[in-house]
């Protein structure tokens, strides 16, 4: 019991002594000259606590005044010709002061420079690890030689394995200005290369543009490093292809297996795309404003339904405008198209011309960091569930009866006919299953694009041109044609721009045809011209 | 079916000199007047029967079904609209005696190698026709000698007229950009705004119809407009008798672009504007179905069709404006689900059938036939 | 026999489809004004033979030569066609928009460009051949009338005028008398037989009492190469060949 009072005894104290000390330590700021603030600053930097970098913040903003009437040193903020005054210290609000009653306390730009490694090093002795990370970011970005002893005694200290990094960044780059030795620099610079970071090359090119051995190994450090950001953008580049192949491939996926199984040409195929984005959007709706909390659940709700309405849309397309049109794909194609011009005006008619608003989840917003890579969660997820998409249908054409059937019928008809298949129940059936697919498409694609009565449009002829790339009836190649596709696209866009990408893809793609004119993966073999 | 073709061209011939005559001499209380809007309306009304007629040669008769008909359409537009442009010379916003408006804007110091030559209206007639039959034969000497067929030669023409669309919104192109070439003052020498300038390229986009229908009858009536149906019909087997498929087609279509681009340079200095717009792949699969409701491989029939549904349109887009996208897309649905062979077509069918039924006589004597 | 002194001369051709060999080193030699017969059971390749001769398919392997000198691997559907090969399809294809006329004013021998095509007039000699094609094919009754609203029988000969009409030296038929009435297989035997007085012809068929019929060396064919050659007669005896079409 007694050591416990005595310890809390001491505490007081020791509070008390230290209040007063800084205290005394943030009034001499106001009493010294300018060429006595260097010194001043740095002895307010070592006092602990926040408070010094608050003030130093202060001062450096040019807020930091001295009460004439009792030399306190306030922070004080202008407001309609007079200033609201605050005690630094306590934080405490000390009421208004005319402009008269105060003077500021001038500072020049050497000492700005000063105030701001101070303030790092101040703020490096943070209880709280986000500042102290703060504080070391600082710090490596002012290059400052004077933060020295600073981060070595924040070093000894950090148990945070995050901003002991980050700290040893600062170290390097502090140490890099400094006048250490060769050796000491070269290690410095070791420590900033292995980062492979884009933010560590302004540093190293300083040290690299002076001469001597840590000027050339600051030389070849830049070069790796430029190296390894060029394999992380390549990265970056392949990533967003990849993203964007996924849309190409849930786009086309549909349209790939009707087209070789029917020969059909759906040119409503991006209605039922689009279809399935509103299907999402009238979710969303109900769920916002009935059950709110479902919000997360809402695109796992729309993904069934997207499907059902879809699909239904798919049967009555082929019962009214395929079926009787088997075996003319040209007279199918312009029907379709129609049948396209309706559901985008009808859709236009209910919901309006306007984009309609689709919110993310919480588990697909945001993003995360790989390296130098930024990957965004609805991408990600997006590109994951094309691909669940193209597994699925994989599934169910290789390992089910109805597929079985159904790549019968693609590759003969007649035949498949002739051996009992109902073709016309395979081909409503692959009808409503691809529309389906476009339907929970258009889910997805929800999450990156406006949803518009057009959605559909802006998609046809990319997922056309993958079909066609990728040949007919044949998933691989549909997969392999839009990850292409994709990448491509985006490896041009840099310096070609986003138009002309694109227009060289379409002319690759009509040149390829030329070669290929049944797309990569076609069938082989004396019934394909039958 | 031949004596329609004298007839309708005829008749075309007749409107030709009757609209004009009608707008400009008749007093505008008399109830025949042609009112002045009327006429630049039913000119863009008989570009768009070419167009219709040309779709016609390649996809009717040849079984080649464009949607990229359009992108010729437009190209020779813009041939004619870059004429237009340098007939403006300093009467521009920024009075610059040789570069347009847009590139003054766009601050261009020069004006670049393909403008050269546009100023001449010779050159510029030769571009209407050049530079379409030339991206058709480029692209159908690839494309049909690698026996792209079907709905794949439809997609690629689509894909074609698409990335031209994407490529003339760019406004480094040099062809105006989103807006396009408009703001016209006069072709050779006349007021482009005047109305007797446009009762005479009324009277000029009527009798080319006029004269495209009696080339195309001689055309189709011949053995190679025989070999083109035979091509649409059987091409394999047209193949093995030792035709060259692809030069039959490759003719047809490269015909049917040049007119295309006719079509379009008529056009453009009946509405005053050309924009990138005419590229989109919707404009093209509209003169499909222009065809397919006159009747495709019938040559009468796409002129009735341009002419029906553009009236319908501009009737519906005045009317119930939202209502037009929905007429349009069922009329796609309907004509080829219960008019194949469109209003032409199906009227013929039915007469060829009536007097048949009656007498039950053989057909006509084929050497009298093959004597024409 | 060797390709000098032959009309149609094949060397070991051979065609894979996905691994799968249509043709194996397949050979073949017809002379002059000869009729062949080709027999074999399904899937043995005499339709890829008939691809690989008019140029729709290429073989993987083999030569192909024409005429004594032509090499027909390099030369496409209409070259071939040009040079004198023509070639009847399994099924009926003929112009069905055209007349009976015109489709064999169409197959006329003659310039086939485009713009001869386009200015040219029908010469009273031409006439005159498409008449005589029309007789020897039994359709000058039926010149006016639209190709398709012939009967299927009608239509295999039509075919066959086209083929006349084209003045080949070498005519391909594959399986002239599939779905005709006895009568009119008997009837196109007669014509086929009068075609073989001047020209060469091979006839891919599966009726043998066709076959019979025409009374011509049999080549049998089997999984894309020949099994045995000779008279009907003599092939039927062979061992190997009824093993193939009885199984056993």
């Amino acid at each position: 019991m007694r050591r416990l009072i005595a310890a809390f005894l001491i505490l007081i104290f020791a509070s008390t002594a230290a209040v007063a000390d800084l205290r005394e330590s943030v009034n001499a700021l106001g009493k010294v000259k300018l060429d006595g603030l260097e010194e001043a600053i740095k002895t307010l930097a070592a006092q602990p606590g926040e408070v010094p970098a608050k003030v130093l913040g202060a001062l450096g903003e040019g807020d930091l005044y001295v009460r004439k009437s009792d030399g306190l040193v306030v922070i004080a903020e202008e407001a309609g010709g007079a200033f609201n005054l605050t005690d630094p210290v306590s934080g405490e609000e000390l009421g208004q002061a005319a402009k008269s009653d105060v003077s500021r306390i001038r500072i020049n730009n050497a000492l700005r420079r000063v105030i701001r490694a101070a303030a790092g090093g101040s703020a490096l002795a943070s209880p709280d690890a986000a500042k102290r990370l703060e504080a070391a970011q600082a710090v490596f970005k002012s290059r400052d030689a004077a933060a020295l002893p600073a981060l070595d005694e924040a070093l000894a200290k950090e148990t945070d394995p995050q901003v002991k990094s980050a700290l040893e960044l600062a170290r390097a780059s502090a140490l890099l200005a400094s006048s250490a030795t060769d050796e000491v620099k070269e290690a410095a610079i070791a420590t900033l290369a292995a980062t492979g970071s884009r933010d560590v090359l302004p540093i190293l090119s300083t040290t690299a543009e002076g001469s001597g051995p840590a000027a050339l190994a600051a030389q070849q450090a830049i070069s790796e490093i430029e190296t390894t950001l060029a394999y992380w953008s390549m990265a970056q580049n392949v990533w967003f292809g990849i993203s964007l192949g996924s849309v190409l491939l849930l786009a086309a996926i549909g349209l790939a297996i009707t087209f070789g199984v029917m020969g059909v040409i759906n040119m409503a195929h991006g209605e039922m795309v689009m279809l399935g984005a509103y299907t999402t959007f009238v979710v969303q709706e109900v769920i916002r404003t009935s059950f709110p909390g479902l919000f997360d659940w809402s695109l796992l709700i729309a993904l069934p339904l997207a499907f059902l309405v879809a699909a239904l849309m798919g049967i009555l397309i082929e019962r009214i405008v395929i079926r009787p049109l088997y075996g003319r794909p040209l007279e199918t194609l312009l029907a379709t198209w129609g049948v396209s011009l309706i559901l985008q005006q009808a859709i236009r008619m209910i919901f309006g011309p306007t984009n309609r608003e689709v919110g993310n989840p919480s588990w697909a917003s945001g993003a995360f960091e790989i390296g130098q890579m930024s990957i965004t969660y609805n991408r990600l997820w997006l590109v994951l569930f094309s691909l669940a998409v193209f597994a699925g249908l994989y599934l169910l054409l290789n390992k089910t009866s109805f597929g079985l059937q159904l790549r019968a019928v693609t590759q003969n008809r007649r035949m498949a006919s002739a051996i009992g298949i109902k073709t016309p129940w395979v081909g409503a059936l692959t009808f409503a299953v691809r529309s389906g697919i476009a339907g929970i498409a258009g889910v997805g694609l929800s999450q990156i694009d406006n949803v518009s009565p057009d959605l559909g449009q802006s998609y046809i002829i990319d997922s056309f041109m993958v079909v066609v790339f990728g040949g007919v009836g044949n998933l691989w190649g549909t997969l392999v044609a839009a990850m292409t596709l994709g990448i491509v696209n985006k490896f041009l866009e840099p310096f070609a721009g986003a138009v002309l990408a694109k227009i060289l893809v379409l002319v690759f793609i009509i040149l390829f045809i030329q070669k290929r004119p049944r797309g990569l993966f076609a069938l082989k073999g004396r019934f394909v011209d039958a | 079916m031949r004596r329609l073709t004298y007839i309708a061209a005829a008749l075309i011939a007749a409107i030709a000199l009757l609209v004009p005559v009608l707008n400009l001499w008749v007093p505008p209380d008399s109830p025949f007047h042609v009112p002045d809007y009327l006429v630049p309306l039913l000119g863009k009304y008989l570009c768009f029967a070419i167009l219709a007629l040309a779709l016609d040669l390649a996809w009717g008769y040849c079984g080649i079904l464009s949607l990229g008909h359009g992108a010729f359409f437009a190209l020779g537009g813009y041939a004619m609209g870059m004429y237009l442009m340098r007939q403006i010379g300093t009467r521009g916003v920024y009075a610059h005696p040789v570069l347009p408006d847009f590139m003054v804007f766009l601050n261009w110091k020069e004006l670049p190698w393909y403008w050269y030559g546009f100023d001449m209206f010779w050159f510029a007639a030769i571009m209407v026709m050049l530079v379409p039959g030339l991206l058709a034969f480029v692209f159908g000497w690839f494309a049909f000698r690698s026996r792209v067929t079907g709905v794949y030669l439809s997609i690629i023409t689509q894909a074609l007229t698409y990335a031209l669309l994407l490529a003339f919104f760019r406004n480094d192109m040099g062809f105006g950009g989103n807006n396009g070439l408009t703001d016209f003052k006069d072709i050779l020498g006349f007021n482009i705004q005047a109305q007797s300038t446009r009762a005479v390229l009324f009277a000029v986009t009527a009798l080319i119809l006029a004269g495209f229908l009696l080339m195309l009858q001689y055309v189709v009536m011949s053995r190679l407009g025989k070999v083109m149906v035979a091509v649409r019909d059987a091409e394999s087997r047209t193949r093995f008798i030792g035709y060259r498929v692809e030069h039959v087609k490759l003719f047809a279509f490269t015909l049917s672009a040049v007119m295309a681009g006719i079509a379009g340079a008529l056009y453009v200095p009946q509405v005053g504007i050309i924009n990138p717009g005419e590229f989109s792949p919707a404009n093209s699969i509209e003169i499909v179905i222009w065809t397919a409701v006159g009747g495709r491989g019938t040559l009468v029939g796409p002129i009735i069709g341009a002419l029906a549904v553009n009236s319908g349109k501009s009737y519906f887009t005045a009317a119930f404006p939202d209502m037009w996208l929905l007429v349009l897309g069922a009329l796609f649905v309907c004509v080829t689900l219960f008019l194949p062979k469109g209003i032409v077509g199906t009227l013929a069918e039915w007469m060829a059938k009536r007097p048949a039924k009656k007498t039950h006589v053989p057909a006509t004597a084929p050497a009298t036939e093959a004597a024409q | 026999m060797s390709a000098q002194d032959s009309l149609l001369y094949l060397d070991g051709i051979t065609v894979s489809f996905d691994g799968f060999k249509a043709l194996n080193s397949l050979s073949l030699i017809v002379g002059e004004g000869e009729m062949r017969a080709i027999i074999g059971p399904n899937g043995a390749g005499k339709t890829t033979m008939m691809d690989v001769i008019t140029g729709k398919t290429r073989p993987d392997a083999g030569e192909a030569i024409f005429g004594a000198s032509v090499n027909l691997l390099t030369l496409d559907e209409a070259d071939i066609a040009r040079l004198g090969i023509g070639r009847k399809f399994q099924r009926p294809s003929v112009f069905e928009s055209h007349s009976v006329w015109d489709n064999i004013e169409l197959a006329l021998a003659g310039n086939r460009g485009v713009i001869e095509s386009l200015f040219h007039k029908l010469a009273a000699s031409e006439k005159a051949r498409i008449e005589e094609v029309l007789e020897t094919v039994g359709l000058t009754s039926e010149a006016g009338k639209l190709a398709a609203f012939l009967s299927h029988g009608q239509k295999q000969w039509l075919e066959i005028g086209m083929l006349l009409a084209q003045e080949p030296r070498l005519l391909l038929v594959d399986e002239p008398v599939a779905g005709m009435t006895d009568d009119e297989t008997a009837q196109t035997a007669q014509l086929l037989k009068r075609i073989a007085k001047e020209k060469a012809v091979v006839v891919v068929e599966h009726d043998m009492s066709f076959v019979r019929e025409l009374d011509v060396k049999v080549t049998v064919l089997h999984e894309g190469s020949v099994l045995a050659e000779g008279t009907l007669d003599a092939v039927s005896a062979e061992p190997r060949v009824i093993e193939v079409y009885l199984g056993r």
